[in-house]
């Protein structure tokens, strides 16, 4: 039992991760990747409402209807999701200033609603827990690593919390722009993913 | 007919439950939320108008409710001794409402300042109406005789080039606060006692 909640919970972090070998929560990868904090963000409110989405679709699987389980899904992600958004606006307000539309989006994220689909509806609920924790860790380090590569080549600095970067280039550094709009986001996942599939294949 | 049955009662229960506790969570939230959203796009645009301030006008603000109108007031007390209160207004721009809070002289009526407070234009055109202070600074000192509306509207204000929804916003924030400045003003004075 604790080796496949191990295998569970790791295969998350790297065998499945979801934006780059699932390839699934690409929108919010491209959008919100402009600093590492804002990905960090991201990353927490997703894996927040992973896990207790999971954990309760796991719980009612059996008392779901198939026909309308989708719907039920949805209502479920949903209510979630608008808990993590008001608790954003009283708790981290830059924050929820910063990310604006896309939490909200989190409900039509794919990684959400696919694990609750493939794995959350047809497994019990401890094992659900581990597999939402661990995508929405790997989700959060994904969302990290692209954000740190563009915020760092686009804007010479890498925050982590609070606004006040805990790392800058010096004064001669002129920031590559390129990065920090939408089509460096596009290039910037692309070699992660060509680095992934490279490593991957050895 | 069992099947049908199961699906119409799963659904509701998992509604009803879910609106239930969204809705106690909105309540438990609702005056932190009301507080950062004071703090955070409130405060800058009162703390411009009323860089002097003695007092502080969040603290001291209330509620007017008259004339089928609901308003938050901030008052305060100017250096020279004039009694003034700012409260914002709506007006609808380019990407959707954009909020405007005024600064009025209680004693003299006229307009000490003004500035955008939450807006979704487009940045670096309908967005210069709040970074950019060329366009607001032309509001300050007007009086209440004013029609706020953009020159091609037939009204005194000079719209920023390139950004005219984002201009008439304003404006009609502008009118409408003068409109309930008007109408409230007996009220507000008596509050402010």
């Amino acid at each position: 039992m604790a080796q496949s909640l191990a295998k569970e919970f790791t295969k998350g972090l790297w065998a499945e991760i979801p934006p780059f070998r699932l390839v699934l929560g690409l929108c919010p990868t491209l959008a919100v990747t402009k600093s590492v904090e804002n990905g960090i963000g991201m990353g927490v409110a997703t894996t927040f409402v992973l896990v207790f989405s999971n954990l309760l679709i796991s719980l009612l699987r059996n008392v779901i209807p198939s026909k309308v389980r989708i719907a039920c899904y949805v209502v479920i992600i949903a209510t979630f999701v608008t808990i993590v958004e008001l608790l954003m606006q009283a708790y981290t307000y830059e924050l929820f200033l910063k990310l604006g539309i896309f939490i909200p989006l989190i409900v039509v994220n794919c990684i959400v609603l696919g694990r609750a689909e493939a794995f959350a509806s047809k497994n019990g609920p401890v094992l659900s827990v581990a597999d939402g924790l661990g995508m929405g860790i790997g989700f959060t380090l994904s969302l990290a690593s692209l954000g740190a590569v563009r915020e760092l080549l686009g804007n010479g600095t890498i925050t982590i919390w609070g606004g006040t970067p805990i790392f800058e280039m010096g004064a001669n550094f002129l920031p590559f722009q390129f990065m920090i709009e939408a089509p460096g986001a596009f290039v910037g996942l692309g070699l992660m993913l060509c680095m992934m599939n490279i490593v991957g294949k050895k | 007919m069992r099947e049908m049955i199961s699906m119409i009662v799963v659904l509701t229960v998992l509604t009803a439950f879910s609106g239930g506790l969204l809705a106690a969570i909105e309540s438990g939230t609702k005056d932190r939320i009301e507080n950062q959203v004071l703090k955070f796009q409130k405060a800058p645009a009162i703390q411009a108008i009323f860089p002097e301030a003695t007092n502080d006008p969040l603290a001291e603000r209330f509620t007017i409710k008259a004339e089928g109108i609901e308003l938050q007031v901030f008052p305060t007390i100017l250096s020279d001794g004039s009694k003034a209160v700012a409260f914002e207004t709506k007006g609808t721009g380019f990407g959707g409402p954009v909020g405007l809070m005024m600064g009025i002289n209680l004693d003299t009526d006229k307009i000490i300042e003004v500035r955008v407070t939450t807006h979704s234009e487009t940045p670096g055109i309908g967005s210069r109406a709040k970074d950019n202070l060329e366009f607001v600074s032309q509001f300050s000192g007007l009086g209440m005789d004013t029609t706020f509306a953009i020159k091609s509207d037939n009204g005194d204000i000079d719209a920023m080039s390139g950004a005219t929804v984002t201009s008439k916003g304003v404006s009609v924030a502008a009118a409408q606060a003068k409109e309930i400045y008007q109408k409230l003003k007996p009220e507000i004075v008596k509050q402010i006692k």
